[in-house]
């Protein structure tokens, strides 16, 4: 029986032992031996030895560069073009007005003061919804969101020129924390105004208004971070609805909804922001009729809006295909129909889910903001640029002065969302755990 | 109360086929309405858009057709890889940018994978200097603009570089100054492309013995050592032709002439600027693909592997490579074209690509903003599509197949 087994099937039975195979060379042997001392212990202690020389050979040059040998304070550029020196922040000091406001009058700079610190205390409050529990997070939400903004944007030294104007701006902000607090209006009507009233309010008080005696200031004399900043949250505040619209549009059962979201997120997330930038700038004047031409500061804003909302609408899609399919059945069975459904069931479970990919685009967007030059924005890395080629400041370390200055604030503006993201990100999926 | 009342009756009409409710709550005929309602308004709106457009090119005098595509251009680009000069036409202007962006773009994702690879696998590295190097890099580059880095390449690294009589010599007939990266110039000899022919031959070869060595390893079970004759069979064959043939390649060395080099290649220090930030930018997205990728392949398929008696390389070549390839590659995809959509900020830095040349300057020539903008449009719209067409099919062909 056996063997007629054997003789049907030679491949899978054998009748003697396999003789013993030498050891791996992995295991023994001259290979093995540069595996275990020169790869996990030699290669890398040279790695280390060599990264730790570059380290010493470059740290201190740049301690140097922007630190013993910078020029920290100069009425001109002439200072800076002594050979030798490093890093001229005296360039940064004397147009760090210009960073921050452009060409905007100076007597108003009030306004965009007021319009950002009551931006800051707004979103604080939408991207903080459950931190501010104990004394600790609400003084930081009471005063240190309102004290960041303001060391941030207008500076001590705005505080030291004009006391009265800044620390009433400085109060209203605090004010707005705690009024917020102490009312404790519900995310959906926080979300209102920061997406529908704070939008009015922020052109009114920036572009001026005739009948509320503020002086009109053109928007060609605007710029610098305050222009980023706004660009970035305008982008947020049109692309978040539009994304939800255009999201809801793509998993719709219309197929000409349907077709007409995936041809529209499709197409902008096909091309590059800069062709988006320039249709906006160039071939948007041509569509409308002549008296309603969009403003120049607008039609990139519409650019940036448009690309934004593609973005969002793929994330969007990603939290709502997130959802369980319990979820919609549940309302349904409850009598909701779809509208209520979306909005009391499934949107804010969506929603809260892509949090950190919310955050995620809107540091891309911020980084995308300083595109909008091509189209003759003067965004923050324009007046940067802008400023860099000042004859009276002209030397061999301006450049890179002023790029480290834009490197520095993109940074900690990025890297800060990128940690809330993470931090989000975290609390999240410690909710759904269990 | 009314409306849930409505709701239940219209379920009930369903099941039974009873048309005994209001149109108001048919969903059928709600959809419709729906439906025709956003038909209305977008045909509204590009009615009025090309009425509008029509009405303001004429009262302009912008050219509304593609009659600008065969005139002459009458601009000179600094870089071309097609025979062009300022007699050209303007569509011949229009391959030359493009040209130059898929140059950049090619060159790009072929660098940036390797640097991408490279820092992604060292900030996994059990070493703790190269991990917090690896990772301090990735920082750095992911949070600050694109924009700010080329700009930095370009006007505070090579801009105030030495003029070409001062270049830094880099040895082997290579010079740098602020014209740009200034290369020897290949010259092939007769007997050439034998050589060419003995690569592809190679290739062929490798191939075939691929085939061969599958076969046999199914039939089998032995490996044959497919990595080692491909590699001597492509690399091998070409240099002993290379050296029957004596050498046929020469280098035109660059000498300094007066104010500038003679001879040799000039890379545009526009290019290696905008390849550097591209690079080094892209990569670093790339880094962290690739780390998630890795880390996405759970330690017990390792542990599976070495106790099924697989070596070390065996165990990242058959098991984990291809399950962390399956969760890098569509992110990777989508960085190349983030790569090439980028690319579109040549404009900033003047170097010579689609927007630069065709969005920019044919555009500002002939006025013509609809088509030009039109055209730019599709050729990205384009490489994106058929990127993720193929993404698509490989995505179909690599995913999980659970049964």
């Amino acid at each position: 029986m056996t063997d007629e087994t054997v003789s049907f099937h030679p491949a899978y039975l054998r009748g003697e032992a396999a003789l013993a195979q030498p050891a791996p060379i992995t295991t023994s042997g001259p290979v093995a031996w540069v595996r275990t001392r020169l790869r996990s212990g030699w290669l890398s202690g040279i790695l280390s030895l060599l990264f730790i020389l570059l380290l010493v050979w470059v740290i201190p040059d740049l301690f140097r560069f922007f630190f013993l040998d910078a020029v920290w304070s100069a009425p001109d550029g002439s200072a800076c073009r002594a050979p030798g020196t490093g890093a001229c922040w005296a360039f940064i000091e004397r147009k760090i007005d210009f960073f921050r406001y452009g060409s905007y009058p100076s007597e108003a700079h009030w306004r965009v003061d007021l319009v950002l610190i009551i931006g800051a205390v707004l979103a604080a409050r939408l991207l903080w919804p459950a931190g501010r529990k104990g004394m600790a997070g609400l003084l930081a939400f009471l005063l240190g969101v309102p004290l960041l903004m303001f060391l941030l944007i207008p500076g001590p030294a705005a505080v030291m020129r004009e006391p009265a104007t800044e620390l009433t701006i400085f109060a209203i902000g605090v004010g707005l924390a705690a009024l917020l607090e102490a009312t404790a209006l519900s995310t959906g009507l926080v979300s209102l105004l920061f997406f529908a009233v704070y939008p009015i309010f922020v052109v009114t008080l920036l572009h001026g208004s005739v009948t509320l005696g503020l002086s009109i200031i053109d928007t060609n004399l605007w710029g610098g971070i305050f222009v980023s900043l706004l660009v970035a949250t305008i982008g947020i505040v049109v692309s978040l609805p539009a994304g939800v619209l255009l999201a809801l549009g793509r998993r719709s059962r219309l197929p000409f909804v349907r077709l007409f979201s995936v041809v529209f997120i499709e197409f902008v997330r096909g091309v590059p922001l800069i062709t988006v930038l320039f249709m906006a700038n160039t071939m948007l004047p041509l569509f409308v009729p002549e008296q309603l031409t969009p403003d120049r500061l607008l039609r990139p804003l519409i650019g940036v809006a448009v690309f934004a909302s593609a973005y969002m609408a793929e994330e969007i899609r990603g939290g709502l295909q997130a959802i369980s399919k319990g979820q919609y059945e549940g309302a349904m069975a409850l009598g909701l129909g779809y509208g209520k459904m979306m909005r009391l069931v499934v949107l804010p479970q969506a929603l809260t889910l892509v949090i950190p990919g919310i955050v995620n685009i809107f540091i891309g967007l911020f980084k995308d903001t300083t595109l909008v030059a091509i189209v003759g924005v003067f965004d923050f890395l324009r007046t940067v640029d802008t400023a860099r080629v000042d004859p009276a400041w002209s030397g061999p370390t301006i450049s890179a002065t002023g790029y480290a200055f834009a490197a520095l604030f993109y940074f900690v503006f990025c890297f800060g969302m990128s940690r809330y993201s993470l931090m989000m990100e975290r609390r999240l999926s410690a909710g759904r755990r269990h | 109360m009314r409306r849930r009342r409505g709701g239940i009756s219209m379920t009930d009409a369903q099941a039974s086929a009873k048309p005994s409710i209001s149109p108001l709550y048919d969903p059928r005929v709600r959809a419709f309405v729906y439906q025709a309602a956003l038909l209305l308004v977008l045909g509204f709106l590009v009615y009025e858009a090309v009425v509008n457009a029509s009405m303001n090119m004429r009262a302009r005098g912008i050219p509304t057709d593609f009659s600008f595509w065969n005139r002459v251009s009458g601009f000179d680009v600094n870089q071309t890889l097609i025979d062009y000069s300022a007699v050209s036409t303007y569509g011949k202007a229009f391959w030359v940018g493009l040209l130059n962006t898929l140059l950049v773009g090619a060159i790009g994702v072929v660098l940036t994978t390797f640097v991408g690879f490279a820092v992604g696998i060292a900030r996994l590295s059990p070493n703790f200097v190269v991990a917090k190097l690896a990772t301090f890099y990735v920082e750095i580059l992911r949070n600050t603009p694109l924009l700010l880095q080329l700009l930095f390449w370009y006007n505070a690294v090579l801009k105030p570089l030495p003029n070409p009589r001062d270049s830094i010599s880099l040895g082997a007939g290579i010079f740098v100054n602020n014209r740009g990266l200034i290369l020897p110039d290949p010259q092939w000899g007769p007997g050439a492309d034998w050589v060419m022919w003995s690569l592809v031959i190679g290739c062929g070869l490798a191939l075939v013995f691929r085939a061969v060595a599958r076969k046999r390893q199914a039939d089998t079970g032995q490996i044959l050592p497919v990595g080692l004759v491909s590699l001597l069979l492509i690399v091998g064959l070409p240099l002993i032709v290379f050296f029957a043939m004596g050498r046929p390649l020469g280098f035109e060395i660059p000498v300094l002439r007066g104010f500038n080099f003679a001879g040799g290649v000039r890379v545009l220090p526009e290019f290696v600027a905008l390849l550097l930030g591209l690079v080094l930018y892209t990569a670093a997205f790339i880094a962290e693909i690739v780390r998630a990728g890795i880390l996405s392949v759970s330690k017990g398929q390792t542990e599976a592997a070495y106790a099924l008696g697989l070596t070390h390389g065996q165990t990242l070549k058959l098991v984990v490579i291809p399950q962390a390839m399956r969760v890098i590659i569509p992110p990777l995809t989508n960085q190349y074209l983030n790569l090439i959509k980028n690319s579109s900020l040549a404009v900033f830095i003047g170097y010579p690509d689609l927007v630069q040349v065709f969005a920019g300057t044919v555009l500002n020539q002939t006025g013509a903003a609809v088509q030009v903008i039109a055209i730019t449009m599709a050729v990205y719209l384009v490489i994106s599509l058929v990127t993720s067409f193929f993404m698509n099919i490989y995505n179909r062909r690599k995913a999980l197949v659970e049964r």
